[in-house]
């Protein structure tokens, strides 16, 4: 295997509503920083690759305008996912595996104000038995949730922990967007959004964009004085049908952080995709998570979610980590599909 | 800039997809079925029967054949209440989506409950199909009713 190591982040501010700015005006900072950051241009990226979802802009090929960001000359090499950045790191670590390229270019971005998100997430079902209902993402998740409480796997209180954890750990991020000194009673006193869900549980709707460099080797010796290597990234996906998983535990998490070897070595920090509290608690699990890791320092998922990027930043969050020297094994968490369908799992050391 | 001598030319559009698809032999007679308001699962090879019927296992992908009528009541394993139901959904009063496991079928499937008010609801209850007048073979044909 060869040595892959995340050498630059920059993202956008998570924001409820961008109100001036289209998706690629969001992403031009964030590329133009990440140059900055880490010294190369465009002609340095071997290979380039995004996520975003062209239902949030309602067009298809809305992704396509995406490259305006990073300059369409000279001729770039590239490739695009419909799936959170995350999955596009993925694809973009192959490439480097494969010895296509020795340094990637990774981006996701996503503007969901501009619709109802709740309701747009109901077209990821099944298109016949499933999405005709148009059941909305805080539904869907209610009744994972809801089968959670139902079995004892967890309480209202250690969903609502989360929420305090989260927002708590976001004060100290200039990027998030939810965050500030709450308490358990005080989320449990709000009313239902969908019962048994608060507002509180569900992460907000954001606006933003991310992106990441990777470079192989020496490459990344050269450009980070600590190169944040993957040692292990693995991605599973679950069946869509409710009826055949078990909605108590997230299998593909726990066996994606088996094949990524996340419970190898101790882990400093984890940086969680999970959009809902419950959700949140149960992939904490299925890391095997204990007590000495500081999980979402940023505030994760909870506390800021640009879709289509909130993923590629957990490893972006990890990656600082390391390169500051505060941590020196980190896990980064990616979600997607309804209820925790598929996940994905990266491993990052310093060392 | 001179003012054109004529209107502007306008014409309809209508976004629409105008492809009509095989829904192929498991979903059509699961279709065609439930326009007659019988439920049908099919049986996977571990002998247990999945509902709605699919062509494959989701869980093995081993192809599926043996069509099972289930239902048509059945018990709610989990639900949520939708207080303020968006405009495209299937009732326009406050509802529950819940999963729904039919009687004679092993795997419990989304669908919409009609109680009426919150405190209906609670996990483990029975509920009935209650269809529209006239079924057309979609998965929106009827909605559940507390039994």
């Amino acid at each position: 295997m060869r040595e892959v190591a995340v050498v630059g982040f920059t993202q956008s501010p998570s924001l409820r509503r961008e109100p001036d700015r289209n998706e690629i005006e969001i992403l031009i900072p964030v590329i133009e920083a990440l140059r900055k950051q880490t010294g190369l241009s465009s002609k340095d990226f071997d290979f380039v690759c995004s996520g975003s979802s062209d239902y949030l802009a309602g067009q298809s090929f809305a992704f396509v305008s995406g490259l305006d960001a990073v300059g369409a000359w000279p001729p770039v090499c590239e490739s695009h996912v419909e799936m959170d950045g995350a999955w596009a790191l993925y694809e973009a670590w192959v490439k480097i595996q494969m010895g296509y390229a020795d340094t990637a270019l990774v981006y996701g971005f996503g503007k969901p104000s501009m619709g109802d998100l709740p309701l747009t997430m109901a077209l990821q079902l099944d298109p016949y038995v499933m999405m005709p209902l148009w059941p909305d993402a805080i539904s869907i998740a209610g009744l994972q949730a809801r089968h959670c409480l139902d079995a004892g796997l967890m309480k209202p209180e250690d969903m609502a922990a989360a929420a305090v954890r989260d927002r708590g750990h976001a004060k100290s991020n200039p990027y998030a967007q939810v965050k500030g000194d709450y308490t358990v009673a005080q989320i449990l006193a709000e009313p239902f959004l969908v019962n048994p869900l608060r507002r509180s549980d569900c992460a907000p709707i954001s606006d933003g964009a991310s992106a990441i460099v990777l470079a192989a080797g020496d490459r990344a010796r050269k450009l980070c004085d600590r190169p944040a290597w993957i040692r292990g990234i693995d991605h599973i996906c679950e069946p869509m049908d409710f009826g055949v998983r078990d909605l108590g535990r997230s299998r593909s998490t726990e066996i994606a952080a088996e094949k990524a070897g996340a419970g190898r070595d101790k882990i400093d920090v984890a940086e969680l995709s999970a959009p809902f509290t419950h959700q949140e608690i149960l992939v904490e699990r299925a890391l095997g998570l204990s007590a000495k890791t500081k999980v979402n320092p940023s505030g994760g998922a909870l506390a800021g979610n640009p879709l289509m990027a909130v993923g590629l930043s957990r490893i972006g969050e990890c990656a600082t980590r390391i390169w500051s020297g505060e941590a020196d094994r980190a896990v980064a968490h990616a979600t997607s599909g309804p209820c925790l369908q598929q996940n994905l799992v990266c491993v990052l050391e310093g060392n | 800039m001179t003012k054109p001598a004529t209107a502007a030319l306008t014409a309809p559009h209508h976004l629409s997809y105008t492809y009509k698809r095989s829904l192929g032999k498991v979903l059509s007679a699961f279709f065609t079925a439930l326009r007659d308001r019988r439920f049908l699962g099919i049986r996977r090879a571990n002998g247990s029967v999945l509902f709605p019927a699919k062509e494959y296992d989701p869980d093995t992908s081993e192809s599926l054949s043996e069509l099972v009528e289930v239902g048509p009541t059945g018990i709610v394993t989990t639900w949520v209440w939708v207080a303020q139901p968006r405009r495209q959904q299937p009732l326009a009063h406050p509802f529950a989506y819940a999963l729904v496991k039919l009687d004679g079928a092993d795997t419990p499937f989304l669908h919409v409950v009609d109680a009426g008010s919150e405190s209906k609801m609670a996990t483990g209850m029975r509920v009935r199909p209650r269809f529209c007048d006239v079924p057309k073979g979609a998965i929106d044909d009827f909605v559940f009713e507390p039994a």
